[in-house]
């Protein structure tokens, strides 16, 4: 009897043994993390979250939004886009563009620094360009140097590190050669993969970027502690050219995946910026009116793949009748509730035309109209020696916002069409390469542009690689080749309009909307902005 | 004396087994996982074939699949367990090596929670059976099992963290974060700890031993603790290696939520980006701790219950 009696109170005292160790383990953490808050009371430092642990802090390396957040705060391109998007000097001072568009040569800013004292040269940017290309780097963005003359025929093996069309001609300036005539190539040197990098760090210690220690940048801010999966921190860079701009003295990165987690760490005031936001916040804030709501364009097109290869899918009239029997602004109004814009076309509002903006130039190519979907419906079918429409489905990856759009089609096809379309969802992967086999009737699609410009969503080159609908149009690839070979705004802008439109009359995708990017900001935060085809700009911001 | 050899030999040939154990689990997770569609390098994109073959080659998903098996097991028996595909700056030991210690902490300040209140509410529910402490606990119980932990974790956050500021949200940095992510990975082993506690008493309550130490004149709280909650232990003994498993190795749903960098995310980041050495490295590892935990219920069997014994001879 009293054995046990001890034993049970021998095991209770472990326990309070484990929890105190527990406890008394991270106390110390605790105590520093205090001093740590003590400090920022008095410096400017802003809280916001990078969703997941970057991949590689690497400009060459880096591959998503979770790299390209930190490195576009922590690096600078030759050029960079200003609040209205328009591109403005960053590293260069000027640059002259020879009449064919092919020989570009840009002068850089004199007495650039690294963050780490080194002397930035052109130098460093022929080293990040061919770095970057080198087929052992395994650049997952190479190709975005494959405008540079022989970049492609390098990173494959096939050509020489030479014969990359880039030369640092002195420590001021460099010559870049281009494949083809590249009206948007100064948009693309403000885009990661084309920073610079410090040659000597590089040389010397090949893992610099793998540690907050060692990272060398030449942006505004500089990384000074990366605690894997845990969170990130960059600090106002002293040898930035421009840095009495800058008024943050720091930003904490967290790495919080669970959109809704994050946006109770808004709410409770752990975090001045929260995006992305869940959707049905979005929904919530779109039309409210709040002051801290900020609702920006985004370079991207939601759709549906149709299989053009497939009976009765290969005829156009049957997949415009499809297209015109849903209705859009419902679908963005009461599904998606981001304020999303209903899409009758590919490219989407923001990137300029010769003149004007190229979407609002466009207008809507087709409309919604229930009637004439029917009939097309039916001459469609009739053509194809068909009665209705065979089994069918929309193919998804897995994820509860597609699943909401694909059933709210799903009941319009029904309601204006007595079409009964299944659904399908499946993993991610799954999807992908039933999409290449060819194996699906209608899949669900987004693509977010590379660059701004409309070339970047003309995706349906024949065989082009993301043509998933397998469609082939011979006008629509000369208009193409016609506006890759001049540089001439006019004649390219409506090689580009005109393509968009014989894409858009065959219908061999159906757009469903133009994406945008709600986020939300602190009201003692200011000059926070979204760059179109970026996360929300924090480098010019300031915290009261 | 004898006791120690035969345990040292016990100790040795379940040893051998695990290894065997895990090399068959490893040799099944490379087939299945080089078997199911998709690649790791596959986006929603255009990839151009060039990029695609350099990084084929840079990670040696070139070779032939058999030397890539071969290449792996030698690296594995020297503990490294390669490169994660998606991420150059992390390797799978350093996930394994800064996650696991998380999700050990947080894994076992939920099982002390769980043990403790389970074998509690189990106990007084079984002895107070049909009367209101019974009726309460099993309603948490039921509720522990029913309310999924995300759910959970949500109104935790809500109440504790936004409105009433007790705890802060999320991440991973003073003990005080730890608790709301214990209590909500506590609820569910609770519940099941709290039933099967509740059953096992009532069956061996039930047993002629403990009718007849209550006939030989015991006090009833010597009867229950010593000879009922003893033997009632045994079937929580069973489970509790599985669900330690299961629990220390973290958990996706409660560590992404939370914020928490454990080890939990592995699991489910490694099938989805086809992340060949996280699918490996994150099996081996819980395949191991599991091996491990079985282990050490075998030997807490022979504490608790005189009547079992290990031996090391072969059958």
């Amino acid at each position: 009897m009293k054995k046990s009696k001890f034993s049970v109170l021998a095991l209770l005292m472990a326990i309070m043994l484990i929890l105190a160790a527990c406890n008394g383990g991270s106390k110390e953490t605790s105590n520093e993390k205090e001093g740590g808050s003590g400090d920022s009371a008095k410096s400017k430092v802003l809280n916001v979250n990078n969703s997941s642990e970057p991949g590689s802090l690497h400009p060459a390396n880096a591959q998503g939004t979770h790299e390209s957040w930190i490195l576009e705060h922590t690096f600078e391109g030759l050029t960079k886009k200003t609040e209205e998007g328009k591109i403005v000097p960053g590293a260069a001072e000027s640059w002259e563009i020879s009449d064919d568009g092919l020989k570009w040569t840009f002068k850089l800013k004199d007495g650039l620094k690294w963050s780490n004292g080194d002397p930035l040269t052109a130098n460093d940017f022929e080293y990040a360009w061919k770095y970057a290309l080198k087929p052992e780097t395994a650049a997952d963005y190479a190709y975005q140097l494959y405008y540079l003359k022989g970049g492609e025929a390098y990173n494959s093996n096939k050509g020489k590190e030479e014969d990359v069309g880039v030369k640092a001609t002195d420590d001021l300036t460099l010559e870049v050669t281009l494949e083809q005539p590249t009206p948007y190539f100064l948009d693309l040197t403000s885009f990661y993969t084309f920073y610079p990098i410090d040659k000597k760090v590089q040389e010397e210690n090949p893992k610099w970027a793998l540690d907050a220690k060692t990272h060398v940048s030449n942006g505004p801010f500089k990384l000074t502690e990366w605690k894997h999966k845990e969170s990130l921190k960059i600090e106002k860079n002293e040898n930035y050219y421009d840095k009495d701009k800058i008024k943050l003295d720091a930003v904490n990165f967290a790495l919080i995946e669970d959109e809704n987690t994050a946006w109770q760490m808004y709410q409770s005031g752990e975090l001045d910026i929260a995006y992305p936001l869940p959707v049905d916040v979005q929904g919530q804030l779109v039309n409210s009116g709040d002051k801290e709501f900020n609702n920006g364009a985004e370079l991207a097109v939601y759709y549906y793949n149709f299989n053009t290869k497939v009976k009765p899918f290969n005829n156009a009239k049957v997949r415009k009748a499809l297209s015109m029997a849903i209705e859009r602004e419902k679908i963005t109004e009461n599904v998606a509730q981001g304020g999303q814009k209903p899409a009758f076309g590919v490219v989407p509002p923001g990137i300029p035309d010769a003149t004007g903006d190229f979407q609002e130039n466009t207008g809507n190519l087709f409309e919604e109209n229930v009637a004439e979907a029917k009939k097309l419906l039916k001459e469609g079918l009739a053509e194809e020696g068909m009665k209705e429409l065979p089994d069918f489905s929309i193919l998804y990856n897995t994820l509860d916002s597609h699943k909401k759009i694909a059933e709210a089609v799903q009941g319009m096809w029904r309601d204006n069409l007595g079409v009964e379309v299944t659904l399908e969802n499946a993993e991610f992967q799954v999807k992908l390469d039933r999409e290449k086999a060819g194996d699906f009737e209608i899949s669900r699609a987004g693509w977010v542009g590379d660059y701004v410009d409309p070339m970047t969503f003309m995706l349906w080159e024949t065989d082009g690689a993301y043509n998933d609908a397998g469609w082939s149009n011979k006008e629509y690839d000369s208009l193409l080749k016609e506006a890759k070979s001049t540089m001439e705004p006019k004649e390219r802008m409506a090689a580009l309009h005109k393509a968009e439109k014989v894409m858009i009359d065959e219908m061999p995708i159906l757009p469903v909307y133009f994406y945008t990017k709600p986020y939300m900001v602190k009201s003692n935060v200011t000059g926070v902005y979204a760059p179109i085809n970026a996360y929300p700009n924090f480098i010019y911001a300031d915290k009261k | 004396m004898i006791g120690v050899i035969t345990m040292l030999r016990y100790t040795l040939n379940r040893f051998k087994w695990a290894i065997i154990t895990l090399w068959a689990v490893i040799t099944l997770t490379f087939i299945i996982m080089h078997t199911i569609p998709g690649n790791p390098f596959a986006k929603e994109g255009a990839m151009p074939p060039a990029v695609y073959e350099n990084l084929q080659v840079h990670y040696g998903l070139d070779k032939p699949l058999l030397t890539q098996y071969g290449n792996y097991l030698l690296e594995v028996v020297q503990f490294d367990f390669g490169p994660s595909l998606k991420s150059s700056s992390i390797s799978v030991n350093d996930y394994i090596l800064k996650g696991f210690p998380v999700s050990l902490h947080l894994g076992a300040q939920a099982l002390v929670i769980a043990i403790f209140f389970g074998l509690i509410l189990g106990v007084v529910a079984s002895l107070k059976r049909n009367k209101w402490p019974d009726y309460l606990s099993m309603v948490i119980a039921i509720v522990g099992i029913s309310v999924p932990n995300f759910i959970l974790a949500t109104i935790l956050i809500n109440y504790f963290a936004i409105k009433w500021h007790i705890f802060p949200v999320a991440t991973w940095a003073t003990w005080q974060h730890t608790i709301l992510p214990s209590i909500a990975l506590s609820m569910m082993p609770l519940a099941f700890i709290a039933r099967l506690m509740r059953t096992s008493m009532l069956e061996v309550m039930g047993q002629d031993y403990i009718l007849t130490a209550k006939a030989k004149g015991l006090k009833r709280s010597g009867v229950i603790i010593k000879h009922a909650i003893r033997n009632a232990l045994l079937p929580i003994i069973t489970i509790l290696g599985i669900l330690t498993a299961n629990i220390v190795t973290g958990s996706f749903i409660i560590e992404r939520i939370f914020g928490i960098p454990g080890m939990g995310d592995m699991f489910v980041k490694g099938i989805s980006n086809r992340d060949y050495p996280v699918i490996l490295g994150s099996t081996i590892v819980y395949s191991a701790v599991l091996i491990l935990l079985i282990f050490i219920v075998d030997i807490a069997y022979t504490l608790i219950d005189p009547r079992i014994k290990v031996t090391g001879e072969k059958k």
